[in-house]
């Protein structure tokens, strides 16, 4: 039972949208897919598995800007990271919370604090950083 | 058309905490809610990157003086996670035991607020009073009320003295008839019931679409709980059961963290009974490359913490995020469409969190004795409930 999620998003989405799979763990899966299929991978992960979205994770690493889409199948005691890797120079990844309201708030705080820019997010304004934070200036970037 | 805004903040008149919410107002009834946060935005993950290890524990204890031990818990376990640490049994149950003790202290600490909030501030008395025997404990056991610093990587720092158990379970015993009277008398009360039922409604569509957690889910029919879901510390060796409530509003979310008060005291005294001998310590050395994520139910919901090693003795980032970062967001459903008047308790009601350590008794100095006892307050306050029920015609 617990492996039929990583199959079904596995055998949904084959081919060029998953790029590799990383099993950690039993209970704690990465998957790591192409950045323009964000938006239906999380509408199947949240509204057809019937995941419930934990967080975001954002990370600057040298190969790029990192994001972990974490999901709970609490049923299964399983973890499943849904992971994108963005350009440095341009991060720009479409928004996934048309329709998830939880995921509104982490995208205004990944985009402020490492500086992607989320396409169609229904409201872009600093979350945590003050509104005359200077333009430019992430503060998890590395230097 | 011009609004009329009521702004409630930057800090806010009774919570002590920075947030500010504008309440767009027609009359008295809420038409709209702009939240913002950020007031209190301290840097701490970034300043995790910069620590070790063993030190990032005690970074993460301080983002909340009140889950001073959940931050803790989940942050270690991630790096367990990270590293494929084991951990000793007898430390397992020593995590379990402080975070129900401090899931009572948290809950008992909310419903006193929520009372007060209400304006019926014998409940805020109460409820502080009988908070303070288990910071007590807290005490005993880790030598301080908050911050306990007793998490580490592989284990917990210090061993727990079991000549302290007996007492300890005396005392847990004796807050059962605490939470007794709190389970009759607060919901009982004909002005709670008139405060707290059917407003800030949630319904099980918004609680997952928004993703909320803890209690605020569990009011609202939402059976999450990550001590039974994700199992961790020593709850899948312990017998309990989660509480949900299906109405989901703000009378539905006191009645869970009641509840849940009696499954924390149990929960104490169990592992406290079977408490196994051994190792608190499993000593790891290093922490190989790898991502880790740790959860842990928090008295407001799954706290999230999620690390990335490369090997190093510091993370290359710590990811936190706490559950009112899920629950706030609520707020946007709970208050809008009700009235100015119930917006203090239902912005309330998922319990944003802080922390207050000050304790105080009222001694006459010169008889040195206690000016009221704890039998004089409960008959007062019962007297004045009668009278209230009389008024009320009930």
């Amino acid at each position: 039972m617990a492996e039929d999620v990583v199959g079904k998003i596995k055998n949904k989405f084959t081919g060029k949208i998953i790029k590799k799979t990383i099993k950690k763990s039993d209970k704690r899966v990465y998957i790591y897919i192409n950045p323009a299929n964000i938006v239906e991978v999380i509408n199947y992960v949240f509204h057809d598995l019937k995941a419930r979205f934990q967080i975001a994770s954002g990370i600057d690493t040298p190969e790029g800007i990192e994001i972990q889409y974490h999901f709970a199948f609490d049923k299964l005691d399983r973890i499943v990271s849904i992971c994108v890797l963005l350009d440095r120079e341009n991060p720009e990844i479409d928004s996934a919370c048309q329709g998830i309201k939880a995921i509104e708030w982490i995208e205004r705080e990944i985009a402020e604090l490492l500086g992607v820019k989320f396409r169609n997010h229904p409201d872009m304004r600093h979350l945590l950083l003050r509104d005359d934070w200077p333009k430019g200036k992430y503060p998890l970037r590395r230097k | 058309m011009a609004k009329t805004i009521i702004p409630v903040g930057p800090y806010h008149p009774l919570q002590e905490e920075p947030e500010f919410f504008k309440l767009h107002v027609e009359g008295e009834k809420v038409v709209g809610l702009e939240i913002e946060i950020g007031y209190n935005h301290r840097g701490i993950e970034q300043l995790c990157e910069q620590k070790t290890f063993d030190q990032v524990p005690f970074v993460v204890e301080r983002i909340c003086g009140i889950c001073s031990t959940s931050h803790p818990i989940a942050c270690v376990q991630a790096i367990e996670d990270a590293g494929d640490i084991k951990v000793p049994e007898r430390a397992l149950y020593i995590r379990t035991v402080i975070a129900e003790l401090e899931r009572i202290h948290s809950h008992l600490l909310w419903l006193g607020l929520a009372g007060h909030f209400i304006g019926y501030n014998t409940v805020f008395m109460w409820a502080w009073k009988y908070r303070e025997p288990v910071l007590d404990i807290c005490e005993k056991l880790t030598g301080n009320r908050n911050h306990y610093a007793m998490m580490k990587p592989g284990g917990v720092r210090r061993d727990i003295d079991e000549n302290d158990f007996p007492w300890v379970l005396k005392e847990m015993d004796k807050l059962v008839p605490a939470l007794d009277l709190f389970k009759g008398a607060v919901l009982d009360d004909p002005v709670i019931h008139a405060r707290l039922k059917g407003i800030g409604v949630l319904t099980k569509e918004e609680i997952i679409n928004y993703s909320a957690l803890g209690p605020t889910a569990r009011a609202s029919g939402v059976a999450i709980d990550v001590r039974r879901d994700h199992p961790y510390a020593a709850y899948d060796r312990i017998d309990w059961k989660v509480i949900t409530c299906e109405e989901g509003d703000v009378f539905a979310k006191a009645v869970v963290r009641i509840l849940e008060m009696y499954e924390a005291a149990s929960i104490v005294k169990q592992c406290l009974k079977k408490m196994p001998k051994g190792e608190i310590d499993s000593k790891p050395k290093e922490i190989h490359p790898g991502d880790g994520i740790g959860i842990a139910e928090a008295p407001r919901g799954e706290v999230y913490h999620f690390t990335r090693s490369d090997g190093s003795n510091r993370p290359a980032r710590h990811k936190v995020r706490a559950p009112s970062f899920m629950n706030v967001p609520t707020n946007h459903i709970a208050a809008v469409g009700g009235t100015v008047s119930d917006a203090t308790i239902v912005l309330a009601a998922i319990d944003p969190c802080y922390c207050c350590t000050e304790r105080m008794a009222a001694i006459d100095n010169r008889t040195k004795k206690t000016v009221l006892n704890s039998q004089d307050l409960i008959r007062l306050s019962q007297e004045k409930t009668e009278r209230i029920r009389k008024q009320l015609g009930k």
